[in-house]
């Protein structure tokens, strides 16, 4: 009797504890991209089990999905997996919603061949926009084509379907124009359709987030890339937790953010999820297969966090010339 | 007499209430098909006053989702067509010959087994069969079939082929046991062997419900989804080569059903479109098959 007495006033006693560090009970809602949800799914999932009461409700409408029902005042935290764009940041002054815009990780995209290609081991960035470009389609058909070296077999290309974020930014970095890509490949929204097109196929080229390449190392093999810009790394560069953060792996990689609104921020359970987000993420986003910032970034994202300073660093742009830590301290 | 007339009415009422009911219920099947050709011709037409048609029936490029669109249907059609022959080959001389063996000449006793076996591959929910055909079927193929891409036409081609051969071997089998018993005893008065009369007299005296069979596996063929959404890749790509990846008609209509393209856009409507063809060739293909049923049921009734 005593014993359970005394254990049901010690779980009341926990549980006063932990509210009292802040969390306290309500719902949490994050939506947006579809490459992020996997990093907030694994932080809420630990943010919950520590503040059980608590409840975050994590979706993936995708990231112009998200920023849309964001600045319709509809959820918390929006997730992206690029910076806002000036229509949103328009949308979102209009509803009169201010946020915060926190780097959290990177990621990076990975350019792959089947294990048993010998020839294709590093390509520039001309040379796969000559590959992906929509001028390609029907004429860019055969490796020889490429670099007259390679052999005269026929490319199978396998890449993001047009809804993914990872399609308008590998079309943009590459092609240079948001969703100008040719159309004859084998498109797919679901990522391990392309790592089992990839695999099976010794004239397969295909691409997609570097956190896929690292669950099927054994059946893939990576492309070097070469974005010609000797300042930041010499010739061709393979992705890598290294390259991707210290931005030699170039022009393929990049941060993903979440956008916690200001007013969502007043209530404790919010703010107390967004820092665990700052300051417990790095494993959880490790885990996950994305690449956690560096402890210098880590810093000034904090900071910024601390200072709730609003509106975005990109004005606009979907990326930026500058290093994360030079925007971060700009 | 009052009580009986009362009890007259009372049930003509019942029996006008219960007709009515299963009018409703039989219009319903015929309403719903309607709705959904009324639902296809609306949108193909508001996707032909973009599209012209002869863009939609020769082009040789589909690129509807991307940048630079191309609206022709040929890739997705030949694609359709590449994975029904090759279904056709594999699912119609087995069917038959099985079919042969069956009624000409099996046992009761096997007879009583191979036909639950065949119906319960009839029953194998074809999204296993597609994962079977993309994960079992291809990397097999592949270790003796240097070429052969992961996703291709060949492997849906061969696994779909298995999944019609039931379909085939029973409507084949059911045409030959309807042919008279005379039309054999005659065969054997004759002096026929058991093959001769199976061969010479039994299957051509049948032809047409085999052939009947046979343009109802191409329609099933024709219109089966997930084995081609899964094993035979994405890329609409006019070719006969059966080793790379292709899509089909079908995988087409999945993969903008699957993403988020807008309701109402042109993209949208490409898969009424497509649905259209779909559903024209299909419901042809069965009109045929119903007819030469028909003309087989006729000659031995």
């Amino acid at each position: 009797m005593i014993v359970i007495l005394a254990l049901g006033l010690s779980a009341c006693g926990g549980d006063a504890n932990r509210s009292s560090t802040g969390a306290g009970s309500g719902v949490i809602t994050a939506d947006g991209s579809s490459t992020v949800f996997p990093a907030t799914e694994a932080i809420a999932e630990e943010f919950q089990k520590a503040n059980p009461g608590t409840r975050v409700t994590v979706g993936s409408s995708g990231t112009s999905g998200g920023f849309q029902k964001f600045c319709r005042n509809e959820i918390d935290i929006s997730d992206a997996s690029r910076p806002i764009r000036s229509s949103e940041v328009d949308a979102c002054k209009a509803a009169g919603i201010e946020y915060i815009e926190l780097p959290v990780a990177y990621d990076g995209l990975a350019v792959v061949v089947n294990p048993k290609n010998t020839w294709a081991t590093s390509m520039t960035v001309a040379e796969l926009k000559k590959m992906w470009e929509p001028a390609a389609q029907g004429k860019i058909m055969r490796w020889n084509q490429i670099r007259s070296d390679w052999p005269d077999r026929e490319i199978h290309l396998f890449g993001a379907g047009v809804d993914s974020g990872t399609f308008d930014y590998f079309t943009e970095v590459i092609n240079g124009k948001t969703d100008a890509s040719r159309g004859d490949y084998t498109s797919s929204e679901d990522d391990n359709v392309i790592v089992q097109g990839v695999s099976g196929d010794e004239n397969a080229l295909g691409y997609f987030g570097f956190a896929y390449y690292e669950q099927n190392k054994d059946k893939l093999k990576l492309v070097g890339v070469d974005d010609g810009d000797d300042a930041n790394g010499k010739g061709p560069i393979l992705p890598s937790p290294e390259t991707v953060k210290d931005g030699t792996y170039r022009p393929l990689s990049r941060p993903i953010f979440i956008y916690p609104k200001l007013q969502s921020l007043e209530r404790p359970e919010v703010n107390s999820f967004v820092e665990f987000y700052v300051m417990k993420g790095a494993p959880l986003i490790r885990e996950v297969g994305y690449i956690p910032l560096s402890d210098r970034e880590y810093e000034l994202v904090r900071a910024r966090f601390k200072e709730r300073k609003t509106g975005s660093m990109f004005s606009g742009e979907a990326h930026s010339q500058m290093t994360l830590e030079q925007l971060l301290t700009r | 007499m009052m009580s009986r007339s009362m009890r007259g009415r009372a049930r003509r009422l019942t029996e006008f209430v219960i007709e009515r009911l299963l009018f409703v219920c039989a219009a319903g099947s015929i309403l719903v098909t309607a709705g959904i050709i009324l639902v296809l011709a609306f949108e193909t037409f508001e996707f032909l006053r973009e599209v012209p048609i002869t863009e939609f029936l020769f082009g040789t490029v589909w690129t509807p989702l991307f940048s630079d669109k191309h609206f022709g249907i040929l890739p997705l059609a030949a694609g359709t067509l590449l994975i029904a022959s090759i279904a056709m080959i594999v699912a119609l001389p087995s069917g038959l010959l099985t079919a042969i063996y069956l009624s000409e000449y099996a046992p009761p006793g096997i007879r009583r087994i191979v036909r639950p076996t065949m119906e319960v591959l009839a029953g194998v929910p074809t999204v296993v069969y597609g994962y079977f055909a993309l994960l079992f079927v291809t990397p097999i193929l592949q270790s003796f079939l240097p070429g052969l891409s992961g996703f291709n036409a060949l492997t849906p081609g061969i696994v779909m082929g298995i999944m019609i051969l039931p379909l085939v071997s029973s409507l084949s089998e059911d045409a030959l046991r309807s042919v008279p018993n005379g039309l054999r005893e005659g065969a054997y008065a004759l002096g026929a062997t058991r093959m001769q009369a199976a061969l010479r007299v039994v299957v051509p005296a049948a032809l047409s419900g085999i052939s009947a069979a046979a343009v109802l596996a191409v329609s099933r063929a024709i219109g089966e989804t997930m084995i081609v959404a899964i094993a035979a890749g994405q890329q609409p790509r006019l070719t006969l080569d059966p080793r790379v990846p292709i899509e089909a008609m079908t995988a087409y209509i999945v993969q903008v059903a699957l993403g988020d393209t807008p309701a109402g856009s042109l993209e949208y409507r490409t898969i009424f479109a497509v649905g259209m063809m779909l559903f024209i060739s299909t419901f042809t293909l069965n009109l045929i098959s119903n007819w030469l049923r028909e003309r087989f049921r006729e000659e031995y009734a």
